[in-house]
């Protein structure tokens, strides 16, 4: 028998957790279908997340997507049918991509990172659109748009560094409604790897104290700059994305294995950590920068 | 005489790696530059200053920085022994620096960095005794121990040891005349 996931009508990181409790209770070898017919909306995390779902399980899931139109074919412009067709078996409408229909909110399509060059890849695409949306609608400083690759380039390679699979990261714009009212700038970066947690475990020597969780794993990377390598130089990467999320006011939060843990700023309602969740394997990180308002 | 080479990063970059990419992202990317770099200055005449030019290079993210700048930079400061090359870090703007400096941090290293006027600066971990005695190096050209005893009133024996450390960390030279100078200026 098969079990239906439903996924939310607005689908972003908070709400992706509504799937992945759907998800907990069921046997790695349960057939399931991830429903998306009734979605509406989904942030390019929810997107990227919906594809590392379809690599966690060992029987291949199913997948039906939105039945608007006007859904179905952002996500195609998107990138998403590209990459959901590797990883699901799709059932139902599979909208094709149509020749020059790029969306003006997605800075960066869906994107594989598996290996070093994808990370290259990803820096020169971002580079052409990212001037023009950060510096004249977002009113970020100039010197943002370097900052901002080089965000995107950190965040990247810790999937080719850590996770040890294939992930994904998308860079899109939209108005963020939820108290802040304003334009935000969000890259998702998703993988089903090994986790934060295994990634520390497998640094030769390291010590592990009484409560080694996941949660402490994503403080030790995220708060004290810890990497599996031992050499001075590591670590420097997410340290950096820190510094320059709190330059911009934006919100980072990264998600692995069983908790969540977020820099929070003050438009935000968000709590730091949170414990608990539902398992699901490897880490997926949104950053969310938003319009910075000019004084007059 | 001391022999000044440049190696541009954005040529290496091309010439190793993809000859399409601007970008210096990723380790394996830095790993491989680094490496090129060791390896053209094995075969350079010593004493040199070499030139690290970042002028061609659009993006430099922490990943590269620490493999370029603060594995080089620190491959020669723990050889140890008397120096005899130079670093000088030239062409980087804002975000370069940014990444630079998270990297020295790390290492507590310190590099001399030249903007596009000629213009020099320390960049990186140095203690404020140290610091101010470069500067007085960088401003008056070449100065001995008793000049920075007259400047700051230390006893002399400790601007002597300032001196040393200074020219143990590659960020002075010592000229055949017994005095001290920046390496770029030698």
């Amino acid at each position: 028998m098969t079990s239906v996931i439903t996924v939310p009508p607005s689908l972003d990181d908070q709400t992706f957790e509504h799937v992945l409790e759907q998800l907990a209770p069921l046997p790695v070898d349960q057939k399931i279908l991830v429903d998306a017919r009734h979605t509406r909306w989904s942030s390019p995390y929810g997107l990227t997340a919906l594809l590392t779902l379809g690599q966690t399980r060992s029987e291949r899931m199913s997948f039906t997507g939105p039945e608007t139109e006007e859904t179905a074919s952002y996500w195609q412009r998107a990138g998403f049918y590209e990459h959901a067709e590797k990883v699901f078996e799709m059932h139902g409408h599979v909208p094709r991509p149509r020749a020059a229909a790029s969306e003006s909110n997605v800075l960066l399509e869906i994107t594989a990172v598996a290996r070093s060059d994808d990370v290259h890849d990803v820096v020169e695409k971002i580079q052409a659109k990212a001037q023009a949306i950060l510096v004249n609608e977002l009113n970020l400083d100039p010197m943002a748009t370097m900052r901002f690759a080089m965000t995107l380039s950190e965040v990247c390679q810790n999937i080719v560094e850590h996770a040890g699979t294939t992930g994904w990261v998308a860079v899109q714009t939209y108005r963020y409604r939820q108290r802040l009212g304003r334009r935000v700038v969000v890259i998702a970066v998703c993988d089903a790897g090994i986790g934060f947690r295994k990634s520390l475990e497998s640094s030769q020597g390291r010590k592990l104290s009484d409560r080694w969780d996941d949660a402490m794993a994503l403080e030790d990377a995220l708060i004290r700059g810890v990497s599996r390598f031992r050499d001075p130089g590591r670590g420097q990467g997410l340290a950096g994305v820190r510094r320059y999320v709190g330059k911009w006011e934006g919100k980072l939060a990264i998600r692995s294995g069983t908790a969540r843990i977020a820099i929070v700023p003050a438009w935000e309602d968000d709590v730091p950590l949170r414990e608990g969740l539902p398992a699901f394997p490897g880490a997926q990180v949104q950053i969310t920068i938003p319009e910075r308002v000019v004084q007059r | 005489m001391t022999y000044h080479i440049a190696i541009d990063v954005s040529s290496v970059l091309r010439r190793t790696v993809c000859d399409l990419y601007s970008n210096l992202v990723t380790r394996p990317t830095g790993a491989t530059v680094r490496k090129a770099i060791e390896e053209a200055l094995a075969e350079q005449p010593e004493p040199n200053v070499t030139v690290i030019d970042f002028s061609h290079v659009t993006l430099l993210d922490f990943s590269c920085a620490d493999e370029i700048v603060g594995k080089l930079l620190d491959a020669y400061q723990r050889a140890g022994g008397t120096p005899r090359t130079y670093f000088l870090i030239r062409g980087v703007h804002d975000a370069h620096l940014e990444a630079i400096e998270a990297v020295l941090e790390r290492y507590d290293l310190a590099v001399i960095v030249q903007d596009d006027n000629g213009a020099v600066k320390l960049v990186g971990t140095l203690d404020d005794g140290a610091r101010r005695v470069w500067h007085l190096v960088r401003q008056r050209g070449r100065v001995v121990a008793s000049d920075v005893q007259e400047e700051f009133g230390d006893p002399v024996e400790d601007c002597s040891r300032v001196l040393d450390e200074l020219f143990a960390r590659r960020l002075v030279v010592r000229r055949d005349d017994g005095g001290v100078a920046l390496p770029h200026a030698s």
